[in-house]
C-alpha cells in the first residue's frame, strides 16, 4: 500500500485490513517511534472536527513527524475563492502526506488525483472515513481476539451513519451476523442489505431492544439525531426506545463489548461508563494507534 | 432507392441516420454528438409518429461515420436509438446503442453534496445495473438512477 492514497475502506483488501491492524497492535506495544522523523504531513481540515484532528496530530507527533495545516475552512484561502484542486496542488508540493477532513462527498477521491502524495480521507461529507472503520476493527480484534465470525448488533442511525456503512463493509470479509435495530425511518438502506444478501452475509432486523441482545459479541451505538426527522413528533416518539442502560446489559455474553464512534448525546446512560463492557473510550484511543499504523505504511515506513 | 412514398426528412446518399431518438431528447442527443458544432449537412426531424415512443425524431448526417464509443455516449438518453449507416442511398448496416461501462463527463451526479457539483470537475460513473440505468458516481459513490439523471 505504499505511496496510496486510503479514501474508502473497500480501497483495501481483506488481507491489508488486517496488515494495518495488526500493525496497531505493534504501535500500541510501543508507540513512540521516530519513523515519520523528517516528515511533514498536512493536516487540512476544511470542517472542524477535533477528535479526530487530535488523533491524527497525536499519531503524527508520536512517530516523530511534524504537522502544518489549518484547523478549518476559515483560516484557509478557501474563504478567498481557492479551489479544492488548487490547494491541493500546491500542498502536494509541501508535505509528504495529507490527511484531510471535506464536508463535500468526492472531495477525497478528487484529491487524490489531484495530489503528488498520498491522501489519507479523514471524512468526506457523509461518504467515507475509512480510518475510523480500521480504529474499529482494531477495537474489536483487539477485544474479541478475532475478526472472524462475530454476531455484530448496530443500533440507531443505520440510514445516515456513514461508519456503520463502512464497518458493514469491512466486515463482510469475516463471515459476521448482523442485527440491526432502529427505527422506521433510519433503518439500512436496501443498497447495503442487497450487497449482504449477494455475499450471503445474514442479518436480522428489529424496531427495539430485545433479549435477543445475549447473543452479541459488539453492540456498535450510533446518535439517533433529531434534524434526520422530517416530523418532530416521530423523533419524540422514538429518541428514547435506542439508549443504553447499564441494566440492559446483565443478560449479555461477558465478552461483549459497547462500541460508539463518539460523540454521544444521551444514547449511552452515563452508568454504562463504568461497566467492563463500556469499550467506547479506549476504542477512541486505538485512534491514534490504528492512524499511526496507516501512515506508516501508506509511507512505507514499516 | 427503394419504393418509399415519401419521407419526412429527405434520404441522404452517404452517411449516418441516427433514428428512434425520443423527440425531447433531439437536442441533448445533438449536443452530446457535438453536432452543432459539425460542419457536415445536417437534416432532422421531431415529433414524428412513432410506435415506440409516441413521438420520435431523427437526425441524418451526411458524409460522416462515427466511432462506437461517441455513439455509446447518447445511450444514456436514447437507449433505443438505432443507427443505419447509408451508402449510395441504401442501408447497409444497423447498429444499436448501448449503455458504456463507465461515462465520463455526459451525466450529473444528483448528490447536490457532490464535489462534481461543486468544483469544475468532470463527472466519471459506472454502470451498476442497465436495467434501471443505475449509475455509481466515482467521486461520492452515491447512485443517481435513471429518474434522478440529467444530462450536462
Amino acid at each position: 500500500m505504499k505511496n496510496r492514497s486510503l479514501v474508502s475502506i473497500n480501497d483495501f483488501t481483506k488481507e491489508e485490513i488486517l496488515k494495518i491492524v495488526e500493525l496497531a497492535k505493534e504501535f500500541e506495544a510501543n508507540p513512540n517511534r521516530d519513523l515519520l522523523k523528517n516528515k511533514v504531513v498536512a493536516s487540512l481540515f476544511f470542517e472542524p472536527s477535533t477528535r479526530t484532528r487530535l488523533s491524527f496530530e497525536t499519531a503524527i507527533n508520536r512517530l516523530g513527524g511534524r504537522v502544518v495545516g489549518f484547523t478549518d475552512a476559515s483560516s484557509s484561502s478557501t474563504t478567498k475563492g481557492e479551489t479544492l484542486k488548487d490547494t491541493i496542488k500546491m500542498v502536494s508540493n509541501y508535505a509528504d502526506l495529507i490527511v484531510m477532513r471535506h464536508p463535500l462527498e468526492g472531495s477525497a477521491r478528487y484529491a487524490s488525483e489531484q495530489s503528488n502524495v498520498p491522501i489519507v480521507n479523514a471524512g468526506d461529507g457523509a461518504n467515507q472515513h475509512p480510518t475510523q472503520t480500521l480504529l474499529d476493527l482494531y477495537s474489536i480484534l483487539k477485544t474479541q481476539g478475532t475478526l472472524e465470525n462475530l454476531n455484530i448488533f448496530m443500533v440507531g442511525d443505520l440510514k445516515y451513519g456513514r461508519t456503520v456503512h463502512s464497518l458493514l463493509q469491512a466486515l463482510s470479509h469475516f463471515n459476521p451476523v448482523f442485527n440491526f435495530i432502529s427505527p422506521e425511518e433510519l433503518r439500512m438502506p436496501d443498497e447495503y442489505k442487497f450487497w449482504l444478501d449477494s455475499k450471503g452475509i445474514k442479518y436480522y432486523e428489529h424496531s427495539e431492544f430485545t433479549d435477543i441482545l445475549s447473543r452479541a459479541d459488539i453492540l456498535y451505538m450510533t446518535r439517533v439525531q433529531q434534524e434526520r426527522f422530517v416530523d418532530p413528533i416521530e423523533y419524540e416518539k422514538v429518541k428514547n426506545v435506542y439508549i443504553l442502560n447499564n441494566a440492559m446489559l446483565d443478560n449479555t455474553k461477558d465478552n461483549l463489548r459497547v462500541l460508539h464512534p463518539l460523540p454521544r448525546v444521551n444514547e449511552i446512560n452515563e452508568d454504562v461508563d463504568e461497566n467492563p463492557k463500556a469499550y467506547y473510550f479506549e476504542q477512541a484511543e486505538n485512534g491514534v494507534y490504528a492512524r499511526m499504523a496507516i501512515m506508516a505504511s501508506i509511507l512505507g515506513l514499516v | 432507392m427503394s419504393n418509399k412514398t415519401e419521407l419526412s426528412v429527405s434520404a441522404i446518399k452517404e452517411g449516418t441516420v441516427i433514428d428512434h431518438i425520443p423527440a425531447n431528447c433531439l437536442f441533448k442527443v445533438i449536443s452530446i454528438l457535438g453536432l452543432d458544432n459539425c460542419d457536415n449537412l445536417i437534416t432532422f426531424g421531431t415529433n414524428l409518429g412513432s410506435n415506440r415512443y409516441g413521438k420520435k425524431a431523427i437526425i441524418k448526417v451526411a458524409d460522416k461515420s462515427f466511432e462506437k464509443e461517441d455513439l455509446n455516449r447518447i445511450a444514456l438518453v436514447a437507449p433505443d436509438a438505432r443507427l443505419n449507416i447509408i451508402r449510395d442511398y441504401e442501408v447497409v448496416e444497423k447498429k444499436f446503442v448501448t449503455v458504456p461501462q463507465e461515462i465520463i463527463g455526459i451525466a450529473k451526479c444528483f448528490n447536490p453534496k457532490c464535489i462534481t457539483n461543486n468544483e469544475t470537475i468532470i463527472t466519471k460513473f459506472t454502470l451498476v445495473n442497465s436495467n434501471v440505468m443505475a449509475l455509481k458516481c466515482h467521486y461520492c459513490e452515491k447512485v443517481t438512477t435513471e429518474e434522478h439523471l440529467k444530462i450536462l
